[in-house]
């Protein structure tokens, strides 16, 4: 809509400069406005391909907005403009080789307020693939739900209700299909913006489990306040603090050995 | 063990006078007199609000009450039975009316002279020989033989019978004369008058004779009218909210557009007649006193009211819903298609239906292009000339006649159970299609 981006570069490389893991997104200065608020102050972010990254940092630090930049959710906002480059294997997502409604296919997302569509909960796992034409055949969908819902460790739970309301699970069951949900149209990347805030410990263990099992199948970013989910699920963690990208290091060195006095005094609790 | 009982006794002691002697401020006079005002305030509130409903409630009641007490009697006709002779010459030359003033004189046999004879003639109903004609059409074996049939009374006779015109009242001031009264109290004690339920008022067209009007004309030209605003104003009044909810940019022109809609609502609905007599009428030359330009101008009048309806249903569609789509790689126009609106549905059609119910009892852009007009045939067509049912209502509540004043209430009435179950038809569908999340 009103987005209007700048691009320095058309593509970004596939590896850091040590090497190591694949990079399956890639940011370079990215600087996002609302109207005249600059939110993003050039943040540049490099995320691994079959690794949990997490973004920490206090309230309106930016770290959701940067999130909803890896699948274009900003889109949506009025007067939200995007400057600088964000990859997905090598390719610019605000370029011309990639379309919002693609990108957000090959980007999932589960949200901080679980938020099943008012259908059942079949209709709410074969909502995407129907819409992407990935199943065309009623037994291919079955198995779609039956492997997501599996997948997203809910499938003992429902297999006997999928025709009921997702909207009358638990907030925990709720948030677990909007899990299954977005492993439903196979994305490679699962963008998850604070999805434990609104669940009690037992279903925040619960997906933290899954998190840690998906790991192996998708690369994924978490946005979390908690920092002992940040130690736990994640391997690497990127510290956010007003508009900036403070620090980011593998979540062992971020918890243990800050390099940033901001990283520290907020994992120590001093602010936040 | 009893010590540390009575200690702890004592302690309590203590303890409560402590907060006697203390006592806090929302123990103190100033405040519980504080409090008692803040409930007597309460008290009187609702005493204000009880007594508001009460007013709203007697109003709806007078009202109500003063319609059905009015019209409930248009719902009986009266009737008269004759024994006719269908003498076959008569019948040919389709003189039916002698036939039953033959009949007529043969039951007061000592009224002959010219004058008595023609306040009998007045007894009748002049559509009384069609009614007797459509007999004989139906049944042709009949010519020739001799007959009893039921014929319509008179207006006045009508009214006589119900006792709105009163014996007592001189006979110069008095509607009906000695003559016809003797009459009707012969054939009443012959058991010839009787009092039918009135199927003239739900199949007929409008008529200068009360006996004879009926409101179906006036239905089937509302019905053509609601028919064609609905079809204009639903489709666009829903896709015109969807626009300007979900993808239009929200600048100045946005702004100025949503101000004009607003505006477009609260605009008195004798403007919409005259733009439509303007422009439907006068620059597209269409025909006068049709249902399809009343629909027309129906139409202009609910868009705003369905648009504006359908984007406060829209609006409160959760944003989390539209996230939850896009999210999986839905268009934006697929979010729309299949959750936003499917949710927004139950407060478009509320909306719509609330709009659609204004309509059908709007009179004033209908008397602007000629849907104000004496009509007898029912309509078949959108550009048959047709009147609206308010139309009517507003017609016959001028006639002079006594009989149209019970058919006005009549007509009022069949017109609020419409509107009453267009009504009900919403709360419904809002009930049935509620949903939560």
């Amino acid at each position: 809509m009103s987005v209007q981006t700048q691009f320095p570069t058309a593509s970004a490389p596939l590896r850091s400069a040590t090497g190591g893991p694949l990079l399956k997104m890639v940011a370079r200065d990215v600087k996002v406005f609302y109207g005249a608020k600059q939110a993003l102050k050039g943040i540049d972010l490099e995320i691994q391909e079959n690794r949990v990254m997490a973004l920490i940092g206090p309230s309106g630090c930016g770290k959701s907005t940067f999130l909803r930049c890896l699948n274009r959710m900003n889109d949506t906002i009025e007067n939200c403009r995007v400057e600088g480059l964000i990859a997905l294997d090598g390719e610019d997502v605000y370029g011309h080789a990639i379309d919002a409604v693609q990108l957000r296919a090959r980007v999932g997302m589960v949200f901080q307020k679980p938020n099943p569509f008012p259908k059942s909960i079949y209709d709410n796992i074969a909502y995407g693939p129907r819409i992407h034409g990935i199943a065309t055949h009623r037994d291919e969908l079955d198995e779609i739900v039956q492997t997501s819902l599996e997948r997203a460790g809910l499938w003992n739970e429902v297999k006997d209700r999928l025709r009921e309301p997702g909207t009358g699970l638990s907030g925990g069951q709720q948030q677990r299909l909007c899990i299954a949900r977005a492993i439903a149209v196979s994305p490679e990347v699962i963008l998850m913006d604070e999805p434990c805030s609104a669940l009690d410990p037992i279903a925040t263990a619960h997906i933290e489990e899954l998190i840690d099992e998906l790991r192996e199948n998708y690369t994924i970013v978490i946005v979390t306040h908690n920092m002992q989910q940040a130690a736990r699920v994640s391997q690497k963690t990127a510290f956010f603090h007003l508009g900036e990208m403070v620090e980011c290091d593998d979540t062992e060195e971020i918890f243990t050995n800050p390099r940033d006095e901001r990283t520290q005094g907020y994992i120590t609790g001093r602010y936040g | 063990m009893t010590d540390l009982v009575q200690q702890d006794v004592r302690t309590q002691e203590t303890r409560a006078m402590s907060v006697t002697a203390t006592k806090s401020r929302y123990q103190s006079a100033e405040f519980s007199d504080r409090l008692r005002r803040r409930y007597a305030a309460e008290r009187r509130f609702r005493l204000a609000g009880m007594a508001a409903v009460g007013i709203a409630s007697l109003m709806l009641v007078v009202l109500l009450g003063s319609i059905v007490g009015k019209g409930y009697t248009a719902f009986w006709q009266t009737q008269i039975r004759l024994e006719v002779t269908l003498d076959k010459t008569q019948v040919e030359e389709g003189n039916y009316m002698p036939v039953l003033r033959q009949a007529l004189y043969a039951v007061v046999p000592e009224v002959t002279d010219r004058a008595g004879r023609r306040s009998l003639n007045e007894l009748l109903s002049s559509g009384a020989p069609y009614q007797l004609e459509a007999m004989v059409k139906a049944n042709p074996s009949i010519v020739g033989t001799k007959q009893t049939v039921w014929v319509l009374a008179d207006d006045e006779v009508d009214q006589f019978m119900k006792g709105f015109i009163r014996r007592d009242v001189p006979e110069s001031e008095r509607r009906l004369n000695d003559i016809k009264i003797g009459a009707l109290d012969k054939l009443a004690a012959a058991g010839a008058v009787k009092s039918a339920f009135n199927t003239t008022l739900f199949t007929a067209g409008d008529s200068r004779e009360p006996e004879q009007a009926g409101i179906w004309g006036a239905i089937v030209g509302s019905f053509l009218t609601l028919v064609v605003t609905m079809l204009l104003s639903v489709p666009i009044g829903i896709a015109a909210a969807v626009y300007l909810e979900e993808f239009a940019p929200k600048n100045r022109w946005t702004d100025l557009i949503e101000v004009n809609i607003n505006n477009l609502a609260a605009v008195p609905s004798i403007i919409f007649g005259l733009l439509g007599l303007a422009v439907f009428l006068g620059f597209f030359g269409m025909p006068r006193s049709a249902p399809l330009v009343g629909g027309l101008v129906m139409a202009l009048m609910t868009l705003p009211v369905i648009i504006i309806a359908s984007r406060v249903a829209l609006k409160a569609v959760p944003p989390s819903i539209r996230e939850a789509a896009l999210g999986v790689g839905a268009s934006p126009l697929q979010t729309v298609a299949h959750h936003v609106l499917p949710l927004a549905m139950p407060g478009i059609l509320t909306g719509t239906i609330i709009g659609m119910a204004r309509a059908l009892g709007e009179t004033a852009p209908l008397l602007m292009i000629g849907m104000v007009a004496f009509i007898v045939d029912i309509p078949h067509g959108l550009t048959d000339s047709a009147t609206a049912l308010p139309v009517q209502i507003y017609m016959w509540a001028d006639s002079p006649e006594r009989a149209f004043t019970e058919r006005t209430s009549a007509a009022i009435l069949v017109l609020l159970a419409f509107l009453i179950l267009m009504n009900g038809l919403a709360v419904f569908l809002r009930k049935k299609f509620e949903r939560r999340w």
